[in-house]
């Protein structure tokens, strides 16, 4: 079977510093994988690439067989890649509930006629997209917080509503950019169930960068270690946390 | 009744709230016209508030809903009036029925109104915050400027079109001179009633909340709140930004029409089509609330009202100008006073969840 993310000798310059260089990486359908490194090694200049943030300038990206490379960031979402942001990008002004409501703005239409008219098409796909957003919502237990604004939640909250966004746009393969980030070790207990739960319902492929490796080593299957931009190593979690390269690269010699 | 409003949904009340309060206002000043009670000074500014009212809430949907500083208004209304005039004028003798003939230049200038805001946004919509401000303002500029150098006759052959003056139109000797260079046009039937005025803020109102409460306009606001998360959902950045500044400015023109067809002369001045006008409707915005729209009405209208009602103090008149200015301002953005008016006054409440 071909796997859902097929990336093969991706990379990237900003100027003279070569970011990335000679990315491979393959995820399987439903699997939960894992990429770490240090700090700078540039896994989120990765995350930018396969989502069209930034253009390659060699190695091609396929999604489900589909060549994604170099497309704009709308239409790979339209692919189906979503993501969540290291540092969270929330619509701040907007409820919780507008917020996932933004996210289902692909999959549901009327025209802006029938919005400002208020026609009967509008009070239908508003009424589905409130169902369906509030079901979102209900996954990561924000049922609660629907109506509150978004800048208003706790940090964790804010978290977990990223990644209800994220869904919301129905993807095939879910990004995310440091879930646990700042995150106490009880919340990150709970986001670990919350990802869990979210593949295996939504039947998602997870593609994670992580630093909390109780995170990763408890969740991710297989794990790809970059370094320098550069991948140091790949293969099941405990093989490669056990690999005294990836040690080094993250302890010093 | 009462019972009703409270089971709604709390962004349907407050645009209800505010449908009521032009309705009201309409009312009571159609009583104290007829009773003779409001002075001549008063009854000719009805039709302006309406202008100004339409120009702050058209401009909060650029500013507010869509988070970019536009200071451009002025143009777009510019080039609604001026169209509107021509086209009113010429028809003059034609449509001989007024609320015809000031339907079809309504539309008119909404469309070509629109068509510049499409033009101008295309190109200045890739920038952001001061830069767009910069070059908004330089095109108003630019609309007003062209209209001052336009000269437009028409004879027995047709139309005549100039940039250098009426001789240059080189027309027989039956020919007549609709539009005269810094003289405007002068001879616009005065259509604009204040009835028309207050149904215009009316739908200008119902286009612009219901716009901002539908699908189009959770894109708009998202776009203002990150664009990078919005794009990396699949929302179409430029196309929605390009659509809330067309909108806003066919609605500006809406405004120049009704403002053109209540004056007998219009001509292009700093005063009104320049970058004076944009700024005072920047104002009304700022003082209003940002994303308030119901806040940038009240402001227009006091802000209006203002300056003639403190004729009486003479010299004094612009010092009490600029201190209820500062009053504003702190009402609406100290701490404190968003505090005390959450505590003691439900309105101010409300009027702040129909922005989310």
């Amino acid at each position: 079977m071909a796997a859902l993310l097929d990336v093969k000798n991706l990379g990237i310059s900003f100027g003279g510093l070569r970011a990335v260089n000679g990315f491979d990486i393959s995820i399987e359908k439903e699997e939960l994988y894992g990429l770490i490194g240090p700090n700078g090694a540039g896994k989120t200049t990765v995350f930018n690439l396969l989502t069209g943030v930034y253009k390659p300038d060699s190695g091609k990206i396929l999604l489900d067989g589909q060549d994604i490379t170099g497309k704009k960031t709308i239409d790979i979402s339209k692919a189906g890649i979503a993501r969540t942001f290291q540092n969270i990008r929330l619509f701040k002004q907007l409820s919780a509930l507008d917020n996932v409501k933004a996210g289902l703005h692909n999959k549901h239409h009327y025209s802006t006629m029938a919005g400002i008219l208020r026609l009967p098409s509008y009070r239908r796909v508003e009424k589905e997209m409130d169902e369906q957003a509030m079901e979102l919502l209900k996954v990561f237990d924000l049922e609660q917080e629907a109506h509150l604004t978004a800048a208003n939640l706790p940090y964790g909250k804010q978290r977990r509503l990223e990644i209800a966004r994220a869904l919301a746009t129905e993807p095939k393969l879910l990004l995310l950019d440091e879930p646990a980030a700042g995150m106490n070790p009880n919340e990150t207990g709970e986001l670990m169930d919350m990802i869990q739960f979210v593949r295996e319902n939504f039947h998602m492929t997870i593609l994670l960068i992580e630093h909390d490796m109780k995170l990763v080593s408890g969740i991710c299957e297989r794990l790809t270690v970059l370094n320098f931009g550069e991948v140091l190593a790949h293969g099941k979690t405990s093989d490669v946390l056990n690999d005294p390269q990836v040690i080094t690269a993250y302890l010093g010699e | 009744m009462l019972k009703k409003l409270k089971t709604m949904k709390k962004t349907t009340r407050s645009s209800m709230i505010t449908y009521a309060i032009v309705i009201v206002a309409f009312i009571v000043m159609q009583a104290l016209t007829y009773t003779g009670n409001l002075s001549s000074l008063l009854q000719g500014l009805l039709v302006p508030l309406c202008t100004y009212v339409i120009l702050a809430v058209s401009l909060n949907l650029v500013v507010g809903i869509l988070g970019e500083l536009s200071l451009g208004h002025a143009g777009f209304m510019c080039v609604g009036a001026f169209s509107s005039a021509f086209f009113s004028k010429c028809m003059r003798d034609v449509i001989t029925v007024a609320p015809l003939r000031f339907f079809l230049a309504l539309l008119i200038g909404i469309a070509v109104a629109a068509v510049f805001g499409i033009i101008i946004g295309i190109p200045v919509l890739r920038l952001k915050g001061d830069y767009l401000a910069i070059v908004t303002l330089a095109f108003g500029e630019i609309i007003k400027n062209l209209v001052n150098v336009l000269f437009i006759g028409v004879d027995s052959n047709g139309f005549h079109f100039s940039t250098k003056d009426v001789m240059g139109l080189n027309m027989e000797a039956d020919g007549t001179v609709i539009v005269n260079g810094p003289q405007g046009i002068t001879g616009t039937p005065k259509d604009s009633t204040f009835l028309i005025g207050t149904i215009l803020v009316l739908i200008t109102l119902f286009i612009v909340i219901n716009l901002t409460n539908s699908r189009d306009g959770r894109a708009i606001m998202a776009i203002r709140d990150n664009r990078i998360a919005a794009e990396s959902i699949g929302i179409n950045v430029t196309k929605y930004k390009l659509m809330a500044f067309t909108i806003s400015a066919a609605l500006a023109g809406a405004a120049g029409v009704l403002y053109a067809h209540n004056l007998s002369t219009l001509s292009a001045n700093t005063n009104n089509f320049g970058y004076n006008m944009s700024i005072s409707i920047l104002v009304f915005v700022v003082l209003g609330g940002i994303g308030s729209i119901r806040g940038s009405m009240i402001a227009a209208v006091i802000l209006t009202l203002l300056p003639e009602l403190l004729r009486g103090f003479a010299d004094y008149r612009m010092l009490i100008y600029a201190i209820v200015l500062i009053l504003m301002m702190l009402f609406n953005w100290a701490p404190k006073a968003i505090e005390w008016r959450e505590k003691y006054l439900s309105f101010g409440k409300r009027k702040k969840e129909a922005v989310k």
